[in-house]
């Protein structure tokens, strides 16, 4: 008996190589590295890892192959989604390296392992120990999400979205302040999380039953020629329940407040950013390349929980007293409007539809904006931690006007005001929506745009329009990088406001599925 | 200067202007007043340049200018205007220097600076001149949209005590119509994409054919915005309570200049771009615009409070300019044109008298107000010229614009015409009931503290009027203004406490009073702008009457 070896194009799969390579030295240097220098080492191969993984995708632009035995696709839309991961995630690790912010010098526990509100624990508190774990988790993470998105084959999507996961279970747990909140997250995450892979898992069992492979060319194939269509329909929506609880789409959205308060704020801009593109980057595969044929088994279905995120998302964001939960639910309405552009799918044998290239450019738009969003929350800070309730920050404008600017920036971004990146998005995937037909769900998809706008704008009455507390929060003077953070997404939310031409043609061009 | 980059200056200059003034050092207040007043001038001097370069008999958009902007979605940054547009420019470019000049001894509520609200005020008429200007739909849209910011954060940080809910209730409004807009451009792109090349541009727009259901819907998509924007009587409510809140400068432009972009959306693209929509709603429309008329005449005069009444008054107003769009003549069109125009002047000149008043005693009610005249007689004299001008007496400018539409409408529409002539009588009761009670009688109220003591039981305590008082007593009068202690004579009380237009405000009322009477008398250059556009309008909707238009001359 011989093996064929598969085929394997490394050029193709530098970026994950990169990635991974770089999380397997950051977990030698947390072995063997001497404590003092870990640090500075750790961030500096994070940095190198997600930059390089960002250079080299960049590099594979145009490439269009299915690749490792038929396992991986690298096509545009994976190069470009790999792309928007990375970089989102180089600025991810400039927020957990932040040392100014946090009079302890880190927003990571020292010692996760040390039970909370023991007198270690209270020792370990003041300590200005820095711990580095978080690193190289988190560039395994970035691998899984960037091998989530090139996935072309349902167990390697599983594999994949295990990969990134579990990293993120562990790194939400991992908050200095506050540390049982952050536990409960870590535990509640894992717990929906893990729920969410087997329904994952089992899709892909009865979708192999009903196809008799897991390749999303076979089942594509198998779908055209209207095979086993009950088990096939049946194995379609487990898979898509496990993809929507990464996605944070309402129904399966409860996970996504608690674990958006309770994780370190970094970790939570790191989740609501890189994990966003992943799991629909994951989504535009799984339903454009496998199920294209066959728009009616998951057209209706998405439509209903589009509708269902958008209201879940604006109508509780509304209730919510806490940014980092009203931050949250608003995670949970854009991935509402991010199923609206996934609608906007032109049927298959038309590549030219704007479903694509809008999904991705709202991901990318998006995830800046979210970005820096929780980034100026890191900012704004009272005795324990971070000043994240709504009274709070009542007369921050004149405590500190450029604060209050960006964040107003931010927010009216998330609000789809124009000459945004917001707004770019919204009309990309409104356009695609309502192209294909889907105007009433437009109509929906704007009408909560304006409800959600309501909380967004809250914030910047508080900001501007409210006397400030006579204790208010101090906000910190940022380091160098969350300074960085800060200017790049500042920077991109007006410019692919106001000059989104080269970017969405970018989108465009890359709309590309391979497979 | 090449007359096309005309319009772009318009935009560019007040938007520079309000990134130089905003990054004035906090402490610079006088420079950046200064700063304000000479962009907006510069602005003005544009505005008369491009009335000056522009052919009332030549291309339907003149002084046009495009770039691609958004290739993707095929989107333009184009410029250009008709004589609707360009009459809209010139207004705005009358309205912020005198708003710059009004607001020039304003102080914030709060330790905010001033310097912001000039800095907001210039980036408003930046996107002001740009919803005007804008030939493209997506580019209209954005300014409409982004119009709201700034005007937000006006109301918001410099309005009276509920200004925060004023602003959101404004902004909530407006988005949620502009977001109902949004829906219906895309719609009306993916209809041009279906038609042959997706496009936002005005004139390929024009030439489309609609199917009729498509229009219907599209119609409704724009019209709920407008509607709201204008505002229509069901939609109105956040008027009164931003118009209220805002501080006089922002209400000036409010009603003059932002609300007409609402009238103005209804003649540029809900009639041109839906006519057969346009012709079905239109009776739909009718009953809104004379159920306003009358609804918030009557509502006017229950007021108590002056910046609500004047308000209301507009949201009558309002009603006869949609009246005159939707009656589909040439006539009642340019009247609905000139009506936006001078309605902007007198309105703007009510609320800048009420507000200099306000200024004085430092209450918005009417009720705190008597026998002012007697000690102020300009004041007075210009609270008049300004309430005959929104009454349209004959004589003013918006007699005019009232008369060409009811004549107008009469021919097609005669019983909307009669029910809103009632809207006239209601119109003068309402403004001269208010100045009589402010203006005449015995002095009483606020301003004349000695007569407290007399009329103790009715006089309204309110926190405000210590402060307003002190404010208008530059002579450091140590009255507390409240009634007990106010030990003061009578003469003494009224020397410090009503003084007449100072040299300023007259610099301020004296170009709107100059432009009430020049145009009541003489409207001609206006109309010779405005008329060709409109007939152009109504040829669009199919219902135009060209010859009959010669009776406007």
């Amino acid at each position: 008996m011989s093996i064929e070896a598969p085929d394997l194009s490394l050029a193709a799969l530098l970026p994950l190589l990169f990635v991974f390579g770089a999380a397997c030295v950051g977990v030698l240097v947390e072995a063997f590295g001497p404590r003092e220098s870990r640090h500075p080492v750790q961030v500096g191969v994070a940095l190198v890892g997600t930059l390089g993984g960002l250079v080299t995708t960049l590099l594979l632009a145009g490439t269009g192959e299915v690749t490792a035995g038929g396992a991986l696709a690298v096509d545009g839309a994976a190069v470009f989604l790999q792309a928007t991961i990375a970089g989102l995630a180089a600025l991810s690790v400039l927020m957990f390296a932040e040392r100014n912010l946090d009079p302890a010098r880190s927003a990571f526990v020292v010692s996760a392992a040390v039970p909370a509100g023991s007198v270690r624990d209270r020792e370990l508190l003041t300590v200005q120990r820095v711990q580095t774990e978080v690193y190289p988790l988190t560039l395994f993470a970035v691998g899984g999400m960037m091998l989530f998105v090139a996935a072309n084959d349902l167990l390697v999507m599983f594999v994949a979205l295990e990969v990134l996961s579990l990293p993120l279970y562990l790194i939400s747990g991992l908050a200095r302040r506050r540390r049982l909140l952050s536990q409960e997250a870590a535990v509640k995450y894992f717990l929906l999380g893990a729920f969410a892979s087997a329904f994952f898992l089992y899709g892909v069992a009865l979708v192999y039953g009903a196809t008799g492979s897991v390749r999303l060319a076979d089942v594509r194939s198998a779908v055209g020629a209207g095979d086993g269509e009950v088990l096939l329909v049946l194995g379609l929506a487990l898979l898509v329940v496990g993809l929507l609880f990464k996605a944070s789409v309402a129904p399966f959205h409860t996970w996504t407040p608690d674990v958006y308060q309770g994780a370190p704020t970094p970790v939570t801009a790191f989740m609501a950013a890189c994990t966003k593109v992943a799991a629909f980057g994951a989504i535009l595969r799984l339903l454009y390349v496998a199920f294209g044929p066959e728009e009616w088994t998951w057209r209706p279905l998405v439509y209903g929980v589009a509708i269902v995120s958008m209201v879940v998302g604006a109508v509780l964001g509304l209730t919510q007293t806490d940014l980092k939960r009203m931050l949250a639910y608003s995670s949970v309405a854009h991935a509402g409007f991010l199923l609206t552009g996934v609608l906007g799918y032109p049927g298959a044998g038309d590549p030219a539809g704007s479903g694509l290239p809008a999904t991705m450019f709202y991901l990318l738009a998006y995830g800046l904006t979210t970005l820096g969003a929780f980034a100026v929350l890191t900012l704004v800070r009272s005795g324990d931690g971070e000043a994240t309730h709504l009274s709070q920050w009542a007369g921050l404008a004149q405590r500190s006007p450029l604060t209050a600017a960006v964040m107003s920036l931010f927010l009216l971004a998330l609000a789809g005001i124009p000459l945004t990146s917001g707004f770019t998005g919204k009309f990309a995937v409104f356009r695609a929506a309502i192209e294909n037909g889907a105007w009433p769900l437009a109509l929906v998809a704007l009408l909560a745009s304006a409800v959600a706008a309501f909380f967004y704008l809250r914030v910047i009455v508080l900001m501007y329009f409210s006397e400030p507390a006579a204790d208010g929060p101090t906000v910190g003077v940022p380091g160098l990088p969350t300074t960085i953070v800060l200017a790049v997404t500042a920077a991109a939310t007006l410019v692919l406001g106001v000059v989104p031409g080269s970017v969405l043609a970018l989108a465009d061009q890359a709309a590309i599925f391979v497979g | 200067m090449s007359d096309s980059l005309l319009l772009l200056a318009m935009l560019v200059v007040p938007a520079l202007g309000a990134a130089v003034v905003a990054a004035l050092p906090g402490d610079r207040e006088a420079t950046a007043k200064q700063a304000a007043l000479g962009v907006s001038l510069v602005v003005l001097v544009l505005a008369v340049l491009a009335a000056l370069a522009f052919d009332p008999d030549g291309e339907r958009f003149q002084l046009t200018s495009s770039v691609p902007w958004i290739p993707g979605f095929g989107v333009d940054f184009a410029l250009g205007v008709d004589g609707i547009a360009l009459v809209m420019l010139l207004l705005v470019g009358v309205l912020v220097p005198v708003v710059v000049l009004a607001s020039w001894r304003d102080t914030s509520p709060g330790r905010r600076s001033m310097r912001t609200f000039f800095a907001w005020l210039l980036l408003l008429e930046a996107c002001m001149v740009g919803v005007f200007a804008a030939t493209d739909v997506f580019l209209f849209y954005v300014f409409f949209e982004a119009m709201l910011v700034p005007m937000y954060f006006i109301v918001g940080s410099f309005g009276g005590p509920r200004r925060q809910y004023a602003a959101v209730k404004f902004f909530l409004y407006s988005l949620v119509g502009g977001l109902v807009m949004l829906a219906a451009v895309i719609g009306l792109y993916v209809v041009s994409e279906a038609a042959g090349e997706g496009t936002f541009s005005f004139t390929a727009l024009n030439d489309l054919d609609i199917d009729p259901t498509a229009q219907r819907l599209l119609f409704l998509g724009f019209f709920v915005a407008f509607a709201i924007k204008a505002p229509l009587v069901p939609l109105h409510t956040w008027l009164p309570d931003a118009g209220a809140e805002a501080p006089i400068g922002g209400a000036v432009l409010l009603v003059g200049v932002l609300d007409k972009v609402g009238t103005f959306g209804f003649l540029r693209y809900c009639l041109p771009l839906f006519p057969d929509a346009s012709r079905e709603f239109a009776p739909l429309v009718l009953v809104l615009a004379v159920a306003g008329i009358l609804y918030a005449a009557l509502l006017a005069m229950g007021q108590s409070d002056m910046k609500r009444l004047v308000s209301y008054t507009s949201i009558a107003h309002f009603g006869f300019i949609a009246l005159g769009v939707f009656a589909f003549t040439t006539e009642a069109g340019t009247g609905a044109v000139l009506y936006m125009v001078n309605h902007g002047i007198a309105t703007g000149l009510l609320f800048l008298v009420v507000g200099m008043l306000i200024a004085r005693g430092g209450s918005r009610l009417v009720g705190d107000y008597g026998g002012v005249a007697a000690h102020a007689p300009k004041l007075a004299g210009v609270f008049l010229v300004a309430g005959l001008a929104s009454l349209a007496l004959p004589g003013t400018n918006s007699f005019v614009s009232e008369f060409l539409v009811l004549i107008g409408s009469f021919p097609t529409r005669p019983v909307f015409t009669v029910l809103a002539t009632v809207g006239i009588v209601l119109a003068a009761l309402y403004v001269l009931l208010l100045y009589q009670r402010t203006m005449h009688g015995p002095p009483r109220g606020v301003l004349f503290p000695a007569d407290d003591d007399a009329t103790a039981g009715t006089a309204v305590p309110e926190p405000g009027h210590a402060a307003g008082a002190t404010a208008a007593s530059p002579a450091g009068v140590t009255t507390t203004g409240t009634a007990g202690t106010a030990t003061l004579t009578r003469a003494a009380g009224v020397a410090t406490r009503v003084r007449d237009l100072s040299r300023r405000e007259v610099a301020v009322v004296a170009p709107l009073v100059a432009l009430v009477l020049v145009l009541g008398v003489y409207p001609q250059p206006l109309v010779r702008l405005v008329e060709p556009a409109v007939a152009a309008t109504m040829s669009d909707v199919g219902a135009g009457t060209p010859d009959s238009s010669e009776g406007t001359d």
